[in-house]
């Protein structure tokens, strides 16, 4: 084992966590929807059911497809455990940590994107490939954005592991430098947006292929593969959601009560995106770059306020 | 902690980047006159002491750029029956690129230039620099008479953050600043009785930019 | 006392004008300012510098000699547009370009702005405070707007709303520029060119040399340096023959600003910096004028970029320095008599064939027996040949260029001349020759005394100008030179 290397055997019990009550998170999105739209909403365990059952099916490949398409998937969701074994929650550690892991955690977001867009071009479907396309237009912003925010958090804590970065953020840094953290936090929110495909950027419900983005990309999925992109979807809310809530709420108690706190802040990050779904439209597709060179600009003022 | 001239500073680059990305007139409007009351401020907050000069800056600039220009503005833009759109020739995005790229700058520029005497913050520098360069490039990259205006108000409002916080010795050059808005004045008077509602094509669309080589 | 009337009779004489209902009535005040604002001139020439408003207004010799151009070149206008205003139609009538109708604002707007721009302009002469020097060019800007817009059709509205956006624009940058120079004295000094060029040495060099290029772009733009002119051939080509006459006075002053900031980069021993770029901008004013000028196919628009290439020029020789500096100065004067003449006449060619086309004048010596052969005069004039005043002071830059060693300046200089030449010539020499068209007015028809007789006084001075300069004038540029020169 490097001697850079820092392992945290007692992050273990909090991936265990993330890993089980991710599914959830979709659950309470939907139900904070439903009840906005003056509906009974489907059960909270919905999403477990789904998974259940997609696991259960055999996967129907097309036979145009190559050895890429069923590798989308499962690096896909590789990926983002990967990154989950970074993310600290809570401000406690996540599994890993050494300094500069925030590249690597950006970095194994983009990989896991690309393994989804090139088993999407691998179908050679036009609207597979149109929305393969989007997403990497959007995430080149969306990149920069999140890259830039770590910098700045990482300027304002002077560490480069996410979980020293983390764990520094208290209420006294807060009460230093509160604007440069809260515009941070905005640009990692308008990221987190994108990079979940929640609207204002995507909508995640949408049938209508034309406007799709992410979920056209997945449309010749199906059985376990499909299951894990929607899986791989809700480790993805859960991990980035430990992060943002991590800089946001900066109460720092032993280690229990603080994951507890963490768990308990992306529970209500849900609970926001919930609302915002329900209560604003999807941007027009030529808005999306707007407001992530926006989120951008955002984590690049915060980085220009530190360096001052 | 930032202290409150800082964060009207940095509400002024917030305020840019909101400029540089809408595509609403009217948003526009709002946002300088946002800016407007925000700038009002400074002359009172830069030293800490209620002089008369102070409050009748501050007074005559909030009352000008908060609502007097605002409100011209909307007017001249329900008279000369101009669509709400910014038109601009460079895109949204890019705009916001090039605000990326111009706050790069202005922070480069601002800390070969650092400012003599205590009680400046240096974030003012690289501010100034970035207001003033939002507007130049709106001023060139708008179609439209009044986004003209309107980002002509803002390279003002950099130049006035400029000279409110730095100059605070020297009331009589601040006071100065206010002439400039007489222009503001001209061009709306401009626009609402000429009813010039872009630069070139202001007439026929087939009588474009008559004036060139 | 005269060196105040110089702006208050003008000014009391521009408000006049504004409420005076009889025409008649209101140009011959105009004509009679104009007399009074030359005979104050003159006499403030001779008398020694005094102190006024603690310092903050003062003629000293820099002013005194661009406070005389100015008071020439408006005394020519003046009778000029007496008789223009005159012979203009009134009402309704067709534009000549495209055929639509249009008519002419007010003549009591133009003729009151006309007087305030005269007075704008001498304060700005005056200003010894950098601060008061860009309150009196934000008024120049302000009173001449309005002239530029005289005949009320859409390309002069085009070219106004240029005019105003750009200069302002300049004017805003040049705030900020005085906002930094008086930040560089650590926000204490006074604006007061004295008080500033005592603190030069402890002034903070960074902001001082970030002052100086926010108010060269700013007052740079005013007076036409590429590429912050691009104003300037449209107001020429789309106002009045008058209007472009007083420009050139407008340029000129906006020089003297940028040459009243020198004076302080120069007491601050930074003077090799702002030297640079003001060769530099000369340069690239000379050279873009240059390009422009060849193949130019609309006459006013030529002498416009004729302007922005003697711009050129002046910054050129300033930036020299030394010499340089003297021959700045005398091309100064030389250009703005010969711009004067060459717009006056431009207007009369324009009222005779009703074109701007350089191709639709033909014959201009046998269909304009006054007025042409003088065109071809100031054709040579403005081109620098001898005997006129222009090809002294065009020599005396190249020496000066020469004497101090840079002999690629200097030959750049002398090809962008000869690129300029040739295209004013070219065009020029075109229109004079050749048999009149059908669109030429009929031979023997008389040219009024008030068109003719201004531009060849211009002329006649320019000419005297090359072979003999007043022993009170010479003194007068000598100080001048050593004062803008800062040596």
């Amino acid at each position: 084992m490097p001697a850079f290397l820092t392992i945290h055997w007692d992050a273990l019990g909090r991936i265990l966590a993330g890993l089980v009550l991710c599914p959830l998170l979709f659950g309470v999105i939907n139900r904070v929807k439903a009840k906005f739209a003056g509906r009974q909403g489907q059960p909270l365990l919905q999403t477990y059911f789904d998974l259940a059952r997609l696991l259960r099916k055999g996967a129907v490949y097309s036979s145009t497809t190559s050895w890429v398409f069923p590798l989308g998937p499962m690096l896909g969701l590789g990926c983002t455990l990967a990154a989950l074994t970074l993310a600290p929650l809570g401000g406690q550690p996540g599994l890993f940590s050494f300094e500069g892991d925030l590249f690597l955690f950006a970095g194994l977001m983009s990989l896991g994107r690309f393994a989804t867009a090139a088993a999407a071009l691998d179908t050679g479907s036009s609207f597979e490939g149109m929305g393969a396309s989007r997403e990497m237009q959007f995430a080149v912003p969306a990149e920069l954005a999140q890259i830039l925010g770590f910098v700045a958090l990482a300027q304002a804590t002077g560490a480069y592991s996410l979980a020293e970065m983390l764990a520094r953020l208290d209420l006294a840094r807060w009460q230093i430098f509160g604007p440069v953290l809260a515009l941070t936090a905005t640009a990692l929110f308008l990221v987190l947006l994108a990079e979940t495909c929640r609207i204002p950027v995507d909508d995640p419900n949408t049938h209508l292929e034309l406007t799709m983005i992410h979920e056209v990309m997945v449309l010749d999925h199906s059985g376990p593969d499909f299951a894990f992109i929607l899986y791989g979807q809700g480790v993805k809310i859960w991990t980035l959601g430990a992060i943002l809530t991590g800089v946001l709420i900066p109460a720092r108690g032993d280690a229990l009560s603080a994951a507890a706190l963490g768990a308990a802040g992306i529970f209500g990050l849900a609970l926001i995106i919930g609302i915002a779904e329900s209560s604003m439209a999807r941007l027009k597709l030529l808005l999306v770059p707007r407001l992530l060179v926006g989120a951008t600009a955002l984590s690049c003022l915060a980085l220009i306020l530190l360096l001052r | 902690m930032l202290s409150l001239v800082e964060l009207i500073l940095v509400g002024l680059v917030l305020t840019n980047l909101v400029l540089l990305g809408t595509s609403r007139i009217g948003l526009c409007i709002r946002m300088v006159a946002f800016q407007g009351v925000g700038l009002a401020l400074l002359p009172l907050l830069g030293h800490g002491e209620f002089t008369p000069t102070a409050l009748f800056i501050s007074g005559a600039t909030a009352l000008l750029k908060g609502w007097i220009f605002p409100l011209l503005l909307f007017r001249s833009l329900e008279s000369a029956h101009v669509r709400a759109e910014v038109e601009p020739y460079v895109g949204y995005s890019n705009s916001l690129l090039f605000g990326v790229a111009a706050l790069a700058i202005s922070v480069w520029l601002g800390s070969r230039m650092p400012l003599p005497g205590s009680g400046v913050p240096q974030l003012l520098t690289p501010v100034a620099f970035f207001t003033i360069l939002v507007g130049l490039f709106g001023i060139v990259t708008r179609r439209k008479a009044v986004s003209q205006v309107v980002n002509y108000l803002v390279l003002e409002n950099g130049i006035f953050a400029f000279g409110a916080v730095a100059l605070h010795k020297a009331q009589f050059l601040v006071e100065m600043g206010i002439l400039l808005d007489v222009f503001v004045a001209v061009f709306v008077m401009g626009i609402a009785i000429f009813r010039i509602n872009r630069e070139f094509d202001h007439i026929d669309a087939d009588r474009l930019a008559l004036l060139k080589e | 006392m005269p060196v105040r009337l110089t702006i208050l009779a003008p000014a009391a004489a521009g408000a006049a004008a504004f409420v005076i209902p009889d025409n008649r009535v209101r140009r011959r005040l105009m004509v009679v300012t104009a007399i009074a604002h030359l005979v104050f001139t003159l006499m403030a020439f001779r008398a020694p510098a005094r102190q006024m408003f603690d310092g903050a207004l003062q003629l000293d010799d820099p002013g005194r000699l661009f406070l005389l151009i100015t008071s020439v070149l408006f005394a020519a206008a003046a009778f000029y547009t007496a008789g223009y205003l005159k012979r203009e139609a009134k009402g309704q009538r067709q534009d000549m370009v495209e055929g639509r109708i249009f008519s002419n604002s007010p003549e009591a707007r133009f003729t009151g702005c006309l007087l305030l721009f005269l007075a704008a302009m001498s304060f700005v002469c005056l200003a010894q405070n950098l601060g008061l020097l860009w309150v009196g060019v934000e008024a120049t800007t302000l009173a001449s707007a309005p002239l530029v817009y005289f005949h009320r059709h859409h390309r002069s509205l085009e070219a106004t709303w240029k005019y105003l956006l750009l200069c302002s624009v300049g004017i805003a940058l040049a705030l900020f520029g005085t906002y930094m120079l008086a930040l560089s004295g650590g926000g204490e000094v006074s604006l007061g060119l004295p008080a500033l060029m005592a603190a030069g040495p402890t002034l903070n060099p960074v902001l001082l040399k970030a002052a100086f290029v926010f108010l060269l772009v700013g007052y740079g733009t005013k007076m036409g340096l590429a590429p912050m002119h691009t104003w300037l051939p449209d107001v020429y080509s789309e106002s009045p023959s008058v209007v472009a006459l007083l420009s050139t006075c407008l340029l000129n002053v906006s020089f003297l600003a940028i040459l009243r900031v020198r004076q302080v980069l120069c007491a601050a021993g930074q003077a090799d910096f702002g030297n640079t770029l003001l060769v530099f901008l000369g340069l690239t004013s000379m050279g873009w004028a240059a390009v422009f000028l060849l193949r130019q196919t609309d006459y006013k628009r030529l002498l416009a970029y004729s302007s922005v290439e003697h711009m050129g020029i002046l910054a050129f020789g300033a930036g020299i320095g030394g010499a340089g500096m003297f021959g700045s100065l005398m091309h100064l004067l030389v250009h703005g008599v010969v711009k004067g003449a060459m717009f006056l006449l431009a207007g009369n060619i324009l009222a005779a064939y009703m074109t701007k086309n350089v191709s639709g004048v033909r014959g201009l010596l046998r269909a304009l027996p006054f007025s042409g052969p003088l065109w071809v005069a100031g054709l040579l004039a403005l081109t620098g040949m001898p005997p006129f005043g222009a090809f002294v002071s065009e020599l005396t830059i190249l020496r000066a260029a020469l004497s101090e060693q840079r002999y690629v300046l200097a030959g750049i200089f002398l090809l962008l001349l000869a690129m300029a030449f040739i295209g004013i010539t070219t065009a020029g020499m075109r229109m004079a020759q050749g048999q009149p068209g059908a669109n030429a007015p009929e031979a023997g028809k008389r040219e009024p005394w008030s068109a003719t007789l201004p531009p060849l006084a211009l002329l006649l001075a320019a000419l005297l100008l090359g072979l003999y300069y007043p022993v009170p004038l010479s003194d007068v540029m000598t100080t001048a030179a050593r004062i803008t020169g800062g040596f």
